[in-house]
C-alpha cells in the first residue's frame, strides 16, 4: 500500500503527470493574463480558449531539428536540459501537497526540506549558466555572465525573505510552518513586506521581464538560450515553467498558509494560491519595463535586502517579546 | 576579456539589415562599426529613367513609414522646375497627410522603443492607438502605407464635410492618449530608470556631428526646417519647435511626445481653416534645364532631395539625402562607452530608417580590404556562372 501510494506521489499527484499538466496550464494563465493586460487576446486556437496551446508548443519543439553547435561542449549541451528538467521535477515532490503521515514526514517532508527547496530552485540558475557557457555563442556568453551578475543580487534577499516566516514558525519543516499559519492566519500580515521581497525575486529568478535580461531579445537574440533548439530548447521551457509552479508553490506554502483541508480542499487550495502569486508575476511583468543588470544588483541590494533584513528583524522582536 | 558582438546584419533589435559590429569588455562597450549596404535597391539610378509623375511612385517607395515625406520633398522641388504652384486647398491636404504621417511615425517609433526597453505593454498600446490614424490616412487616400495623395501640382484627392468632421473627433481620443502617454513616459520607474542619462549627446556635438529632427532636439538645437526655412504653407501655421535640454533618449523621448500635441495643432488648424477651390492644377510633362535642393521635415528630421533637369520629362540627376543618414555620426559616437543593454535604445532613439539611407554601396574586396568596382555585364556573368553551377550540383533547372 504505502509503495503504491509512493508511485502514485511520484507520478501521478503532484508528480510528473500533474507537473507536465499543471505547469503548462500556468503557462497558459500567464500568457493568457499577460495578454489581457495589453489588450490583447493571447493564445485562442488550440483547444478551448487556447488552453492546449502550452502543450503544441512543447510537443512541436520535441519534434523539431536538434542542432548541437560544433564547437559546443557536446556532453554537458545535451545533458544540462534533462537535469535541470530533473531538479525542478524532484523540487516539486518537496511542496507539503498531501503527505502519508503529518505528523512524521517521510522522504518528501522532513526538517530543513525548506533549505532543500529553495537550493533545488538555485540550481536552475547554475544550469542556465553551464548551458550558455558550453553553448560557447557570444550572445550566449553574454547572456550566462548576465545570469550569474543577477543571482547575486536576488538570492540573499530571496533568501532572507522566505527564511523569516520559518523563523516566526520555529521550523525549518515547509509543512510545519505551513500548519503554524493555519493555527494563527493574523500573523501571515507580519510577513507581507517579506511577501512583496520574495515575490520580485522570484520574478527575477524566473527570468521574466523586468528581470528578463539574460535573454533580453533586443539586445542579446536568444541569450542563454541562442544555440537550443527542438527537444533541449523543449525541456528548458517546461523547466521554467515548472519551475514557475514551484517557486509560487513555495510562496503560497510559507506567506499564504499552505494548503490544507485533505487531498481535494488542499488541491483546490493549492491551484488557488499559486495562480495567485502566478498573477501576482504576470501583472508585475506586464506594467514594467527591462531594466539594465547593474540595474538589477544595485536595486536588490539598495531596496530588497534592507527591506527583508528589516523584514527578519521585525520578526525576531516579534517572537522575542510578543509570542 | 574584449570581443567582438555582431549586431546585425540580422538582429531582433534590428527592423532592417544594418551591422552594427561592437567590441564589448564584459558588458561596456569600446568601439562601434558601422556597415552599411544590405538594402541598396538603386532608386537614385532608377529615377533617371523615369518620367517626372512615374518618380513620384517611386520616392513613394524609399520609405514605408515616412513615404509622404519623400513625395512631398520631391514634389515640391519638381513643380519650383516647373514653375507651377498647388492651389491652396491642394496644399493644405498635402501638409495635413504630412503632419498625420508625423503622428503615425512618432507613435509607432513609441512603441518601438517600448519594445527595444522590453516594455511590451508600452509598444501594445501605442500600436493599438495608432490604429485611430492609420484609418484615417486611409480614409483620406485609399492606402495605410503608400498614401499615393501628392501629385505635380497639387493632391489627388479631396476630403468632404463628414470626413473633416470625423477626424476632428478623431483627434480628441488622440491627445487623451498621448497625455497618457506622456505621464506613463516620465513616470514608470523602470522604464525612466532605463532611459534616463542613456546615450548622452551634448549640444555641441549635435552641431558638430550634424544631427537633425528629434535626436537634434532632444539636445536642444532648436531646428526644424518647417519653421526655419517654411515651405508650402507652413510659415502661416501657428506652431512651436519642441525641445528637451536633456540630452538623452529620455529626452528624445519627450521631444517626440511633444510634437505629437503640436502635430494635432497643426491638424486642427488645417482642417478649421481648409480653404475651398481645386486641390490640383495641371503640370507640363517637361521641365526646363536647371537644378533645385527641396527640403522638408520629414518626421525623423531633415530631408534634402536635389534635382537636375535637363529640359526632357525625367530628371538627369535626383539626390536623396534622407535624415537617418545624418544621425548616423551621432549615434556612433554615442554607443561608446555605453552598456550592450543601452544598443537597441540608443540607436532606435534615431528612429532609423536603414532602407531610406542606402542610396550608394561601396564593394569591398574581402582578402585585400581594398574597394572595387564591378560593372553590370561583370555581375551578370557572375549570376550566370554561379546558377550554372547549382544547376549541375542539385540537377534541377535554374530560372536564371
Amino acid at each position: 500500500m504505502s509503495a503504491l501510494k509512493t508511485l502514485l506521489y511520484v507520478f501521478v499527484y503532484p508528480g510528473l503527470v500533474f507537473m507536465f499538466v499543471y505547469s503548462t496550464f500556468c503557462e497558459w494563465f500567464d500568457r493568457k493574463v499577460y495578454a489581457r493586460l495589453q489588450n490583447r487576446m493571447g493564445p485562442t486556437h488550440t483547444g478551448r480558449w487556447g488552453l492546449l496551446q502550452p502543450v503544441a508548443d512543447f510537443f512541436k519543439l520535441m519534434a523539431k531539428e536538434d542542432i548541437v553547435p560544433e564547437k559546443a561542449d557536446k556532453t554537458m549541451f545535451t545533458l544540462l536540459p534533462i537535469f535541470g528538467l530533473a531538479v525542478v521535477a524532484t523540487a516539486m515532490l518537496l511542496l507539503p501537497v498531501w503527505h502519508f503521515n503529518p505528523a512524521a514526514g517521510g522522504f518528501n517532508s522532513f526538517s530543513g526540506d525548506i533549505i532543500v527547496l529553495l537550493y533545488l530552485l538555485s540550481l536552475p540558475t547554475i544550469i542556465f549558466f553551464l548551458a550558455a557557457w558550453s553553448s560557447t555563442n557570444v550572445f550566449s556568453t553574454v547572456g550566462g555572465t548576465r545570469v550569474l551578475t543577477m543571482f547575486f543580487g536576488y538570492e540573499v534577499p530571496l533568501f532572507l525573505a522566505v527564511l523569516s516566516p520559518a523563523l516566526l514558525a520555529g521550523s525549518w519543516r515547509l509543512a510545519e510552518i505551513a500548519r503554524f499559519f493555519q493555527a494563527k492566519p493574523v500573523l501571515l500580515l507580519v510577513n507581507l513586506p517579506g511577501f512583496i521581497v520574495a515575490v520580485i525575486c522570484v520574478q527575477a529568478k524566473l527570468e521574466r521581464t523586468p528581470f528578463d535580461i539574460p535573454h533580453a531579445e533586443t539586445e542579446i537574440v536568444g541569450g542563454t538560450f541562442t544555440e537550443f533548439s527542438g527537444k533541449k530548447l523543449a525541456f528548458f521551457r517546461l523547466m521554467t515553467d515548472v519551475e514557475m509552479v514551484v517557486s509560487s508553490g513555495l510562496l503560497a506554502t510559507v506567506f499564504l498558509g499552505g494548503f490544507p483541508g485533505g487531498l481535494v480542499l488542499g488541491f483546490l487550495q493549492f491551484i488557488v494560491k499559486t495562480l495567485f502569486v502566478i498573477f501576482l508575476l504576470s501583472l508585475l511583468r506586464a506594467a514594467t519595463s527591462r531594466i539594465r543588470v547593474d540595474q538589477v544588483v544595485s536595486f536588490a541590494w539598495g531596496y530588497l535586502a534592507p527591506l527583508a533584513v528589516v523584514q527578519l528583524f521585525f520578526v525576531i522582536l516579534l517572537k522575542g517579546f510578543v509570542l | 576579456m574584449k570581443f567582438q558582438i555582431p549586431i546585425g546584419p540580422q538582429h531582433p533589435a534590428l527592423k532592417e539589415p544594418i551591422s552594427l559590429r561592437m567590441t564589448v569588455e564584459g558588458e561596456v562597450i569600446r568601439d562601434a562599426d558601422l556597415r552599411l549596404g544590405y538594402n541598396h535597391r538603386g532608386i537614385e539610378k532608377l529615377a533617371e529613367e523615369r518620367t517626372y509623375l512615374q518618380n513620384i511612385y517611386l520616392t513613394e517607395r524609399i520609405c514605408g513609414i515616412c513615404s509622404h515625406s519623400h513625395t512631398t520633398c520631391f514634389v515640391q522641388g519638381v513643380e519650383a522646375l516647373l514653375e507651377v504652384v498647388a492651389p491652396r486647398r491642394g496644399q493644405f491636404l498635402r501638409y495635413l497627410v504630412a503632419e498625420l504621417e508625423r503622428v503615425h511615425s512618432h507613435l509607432l517609433w513609441l512603441g518601438v522603443a517600448g519594445h527595444e526597453a522590453g516594455f511590451d505593454s508600452f509598444f501594445m498600446y501605442t500600436w493599438r492607438d495608432r490604429e485611430v490614424v492609420m484609418d484615417i490616412l486611409e480614409m483620406i487616400s485609399g492606402n495605410r502605407v503608400h498614401y499615393a495623395i501628392n501629385t505635380l501640382g497639387g493632391v489627388r484627392r479631396d476630403i468632404d464635410e463628414a470626413l473633416r468632421t470625423k477626424i476632428l473627433d478623431s483627434l480628441g481620443i488622440l491627445r487623451a492618449r498621448t497625455d497618457y502617454y506622456f505621464k506613463l513616459g516620465a513616470n514608470e520607474p523602470s522604464f525612466v530608470g532605463r532611459l534616463a542619462g542613456v546615450g548622452r549627446l551634448s549640444k555641441e556635438d549635435a552641431l558638430a556631428l550634424c544631427a537633425v529632427g528629434p535626436t537634434a532636439r532632444a539636445s536642444g538645437v532648436a531646428h526644424d526646417v518647417r519653421r526655419d526655412d517654411p515651405y508650402g504653407i507652413y510659415g502661416e501655421i501657428p506652431f512651436e519647435v519642441c525641445t528637451a535640454d536633456s540630452c538623452d533618449v529620455l529626452g528624445r523621448t519627450v521631444v517626440r511626445i511633444k510634437e505629437l500635441g503640436q502635430s494635432y495643432n497643426i491638424i486642427e488648424y488645417l482642417l478649421r481653416n481648409l480653404p475651398d477651390g481645386p486641390v490640383a492644377v495641371k503640370a507640363p510633362r517637361r521641365a526646363k534645364p536647371g537644378e533645385v535642393v527641396s527640403r522638408d521635415e520629414a518626421p525623423r528630421g531633415e530631408n534634402i532631395h536635389y534635382i537636375k533637369a535637363n529640359g526632357s520629362d525625367k530628371p538627369e540627376r535626383l539626390k536623396v539625402r534622407a535624415p537617418t543618414l545624418a544621425n548616423y555620426a551621432a549615434t556612433l559616437a554615442r554607443l561608446k562607452n555605453g552598456f550592450i543593454a543601452d544598443i537597441p535604445l540608443i540607436f532606435a532613439a534615431i528612429d532609423p530608417c536603414i532602407c531610406c539611407a542606402e542610396r550608394t554601396v561601396e564593394l569591398i574586396d574581402g582578402r585585400s580590404g581594398r574597394p572595387t568596382v564591378v560593372r553590370w555585364s561583370d555581375l551578370r556573368r557572375r549570376a550566370a556562372r554561379r546558377a550554372g553551377r547549382v544547376s549541375k550540383k542539385r540537377n534541377v533547372e535554374c530560372p536564371l
